[in-house]
């Protein structure tokens, strides 16, 4: 047994053995196979193994501290010598009235996001796909996907120096157009929070998002195109008819995809241009079990906030990806 | 076909020229709106701090100095913030790609036992998430907090990522495989001489995600080791700029200002935060052009892969 067992060989040997049931004598399923399977496979457990157990602390072990939610944790005590609260937490979270404003707020960013979001990214990827210059074409694109490489600490600072009252460049070009006349603190009125957030948003990933409706373009058929124009087709028909029915398969995927993720309605964005003035308005989902769990120390109640979010997160994310498994679309994962 | 679009472009009518220039002019308003931001940022870290108070400072300096630069590399927090921020890029990205990498590659072989479980393991942590607290806690009886740790291991391997490498690997021809093997090759030799050398194009582009994303990181500086400067990042730093000139309006910013007493050239808050932002920014903007043709290629190929 000392020669080097050649896996093709073991392969076929075995495929061989199947073949004449009668005579094998190690069944095929069962422990025993399992673990000389493995013996055979000794590299490549070796390859996975070690990461399977950091998945395994770093990704499931914590989701025993779910226990957390039903109990008046104390830092102090180990986590099965705790007082019980049962649902109290979730009583008390549901019932607050904080809590539907932290709904609202979330809901509201996370479907405004999504909306100008598809919108924009869409309409970008029809107009860079119409310009008949490849090199201004290649340059817009280039400039178009450089905000999202920088971080979300670097945007919120562009973003409050382009908001603010003195010089900021949007009240600037507002007051020459004269659409305002006196300066507008933007990011101290609430209202003004989710369109900022979505606009900030657009600006920091609107071409990015692009790149994978432009993929999506470059599959269509160019022949529909030259048949429509010979037939008369103006350029806006070609797009309504050829381009973004084309293109629809991934757009329906994505949306989809997205409404999965509706309670992520992000984090750093509000984190870090929220203030005192606007914070009604600002505080999400996430801000929320940060604010309640590291600030407060209330560790039960801001577990109990992030697992309904998770819960609910993987009810969505499931469904979403069930029914485009039904819609017989290419699933994302 | 081209003969076609070249007759097509002589018989452009007047619809057509109308929706070219509409065209042509908002992509230039994007171009505008896009750079703007960034050059006018770039301007202001350039100016002299005292003349852009007086305000209209557009897209190029007025008074060029770089006195804000040197008064930002002069701080001693912020050479040791770019250390650790290079260190965790590197360490982060190199750990994380390999790591990555070699769990793709077997779940990548057809024949291995734990291909459907392993992969049903990782793809499942996209769907259940913690959350912030009980992760918190258990970095905290790891013992990962106050070290530089926490900023590798919980983040080690991101399933996207492992996703998209394997696809590519699952992708190669099976054959090249087959006669390493009966050449006596194992695993291990079959993953360092076949796997990763042919996967150079879909590990580019993993690695420029994993490295934006850990140079970009701020946060876990912030839970984790917000009181302990040696570990502190040059996001981190960033951030505690902005927010202390966003909310009061002084803070760390103006101490910055207030430190230089009497010298003649001053500088404020605003000049500052303006080339701290260039300076965390530089880096990412100047290898991205570079990468671009391979992350364009690893996005579609992750992203509308049946």
């Amino acid at each position: 047994m000392a020669q080097p067992v050649n896996p093709i060989q073991v392969k076929e040997r075995l495929k061989y053995k199947d073949k004449q049931k009668v005579n094998l004598q190690r069944p095929k399923k069962g422990p025993k196979y399992f673990f000389r399977k493995c013996k055979e496979q000794k590299e490549l457990l070796w390859m996975s193994v070690p990461f399977l157990i950091w998945l395994f602390i770093f990704k499931y072990l914590p989701l025993g501290g779910w226990v957390m939610a039903f109990q008046n944790f104390r830092p102090a005590r180990g986590f099965l010598d705790q007082e019980w609260a049962g649902f109290d937490n979730f009583r008390f979270l549901f019932g607050s009235e904080r809590f539907l404003e932290i709904m609202r707020n979330t809901l509201a960013m996370s479907i405004i996001n999504l909306v100008l979001g598809f919108v924009t990214a869409v309409t970008l990827a029809v107009l860079l796909n119409e310009l008949r210059n490849i090199t201004f074409k290649r340059i817009v694109q280039t400039i178009s996907y450089m905000p999202h490489f920088l971080s979300w600490v670097v945007v919120a600072g562009l973003v409050s120096t382009a908001l603010s009252m003195d010089d900021g460049i949007i009240n600037t070009v507002l007051l020459n157009l004269g659409i305002i006349d006196t300066p507008v603190m933007w990011l101290g009125v609430g209202h003004y929070f989710w369109g900022i957030i979505g606009a900030s948003d657009v600006w920091k990933s609107v071409g990015w998002n692009s790149i994978i409706y432009l993929a999506a373009m470059t599959m269509i058929d160019q022949e529909q195109y030259e048949a429509a124009e010979i037939d008369g087709a103006s350029r806006m028909q070609r797009i309504w008819y050829i381009t973004l029915p084309g293109i629809k398969p991934v757009v329906v995927i994505l949306l989809i995809m997205n409404i999965g993720y509706i309670l992520e309605s992000g984090f750093e964005a509000q984190y870090l241009l929220m203030n005192s003035m606007n914070m009604d308005f600002a505080e999400n989902l996430d801000i929320y079990v940060l604010r309640y769990g590291i600030s407060m120390a209330n560790f039960s109640l801001a577990t109990a906030a992030g697992m309904f979010k998770t819960i609910i997160s993987f009810i969505f994310l499931f469904g979403a990806n069930k029914i485009a498994e039904k819609l017989g679309e290419a699933r994302l994962f | 076909m081209s003969l076609l679009r070249r007759l097509a472009g002589k018989r452009r009518g007047i619809d057509d020229l109308i929706f070219d220039s509409v065209n042509i002019l908002l992509m230039l308003i994007l171009v505008v709106v896009m750079l703007y931001p960034m050059l006018n940022t770039l301007a202001i870290s350039l100016n002299d701090a005292t003349d852009t108070v007086r305000g209209g400072l557009h897209i190029l300096p007025r008074s060029f100095t770089t006195h804000n630069y040197t008064h930002v590399f002069n701080e001693a927090q912020v050479i040791r913030a770019g250390i650790t921020s290079v260190l965790r890029t590197v360490v982060g990205t190199g750990l994380g790609v390999f790591a990555s990498a070699m769990v793709a590659y077997t779940i990548s072989r057809p024949h291995f036992i734990l291909k459907r479980f392993t992969t049903l393991a990782f793809v499942l942590t996209m769907y259940m998430n913690a959350g912030l607290i009980p992760t918190y806690l258990l970095n905290r009886e790891l013992g990962l907090i106050g070290s530089f740790w926490v900023y590798i291991l919980p983040t080690l391997i991101g399933v996207f990522n492992l996703i998209v490498i394997r696809s590519f690997i699952e992708g190669l021809p099976e054959t090249i495989f087959e006669s390493a093997r009966m050449d006596g090759a194992g695993e291990f030799v079959q993953f360092f001489k076949i796997a990763l050398p042919l996967a150079v194009p879909v590990i580019a582009t993993v690695s420029l995600f994993v490295a934006v994303g850990q140079w970009n990181q701020w946060f876990d500086v912030f839970i984790y080791n917000s009181s302990i400067p040696e570990l502190s990042t040059l996001q981190y730093e960033l951030m505690k700029v902005l927010q202390s000139t966003n909310t009061s309006g002084g803070g760390a910013a103006d101490s910055f200002a207030d430190s230089l007493g009497g010298q003649v050239e001053m500088v404020t808050p605003q000049s500052v935060r303006a080339a701290m932002t260039v300076v965390v920014s530089v880096p990412i903007i100047m290898v991205y052009p570079f990468l671009q043709k391979y992350f364009v290629k690893g996005l579609t190929l992750g992203g509308v892969k049946g």
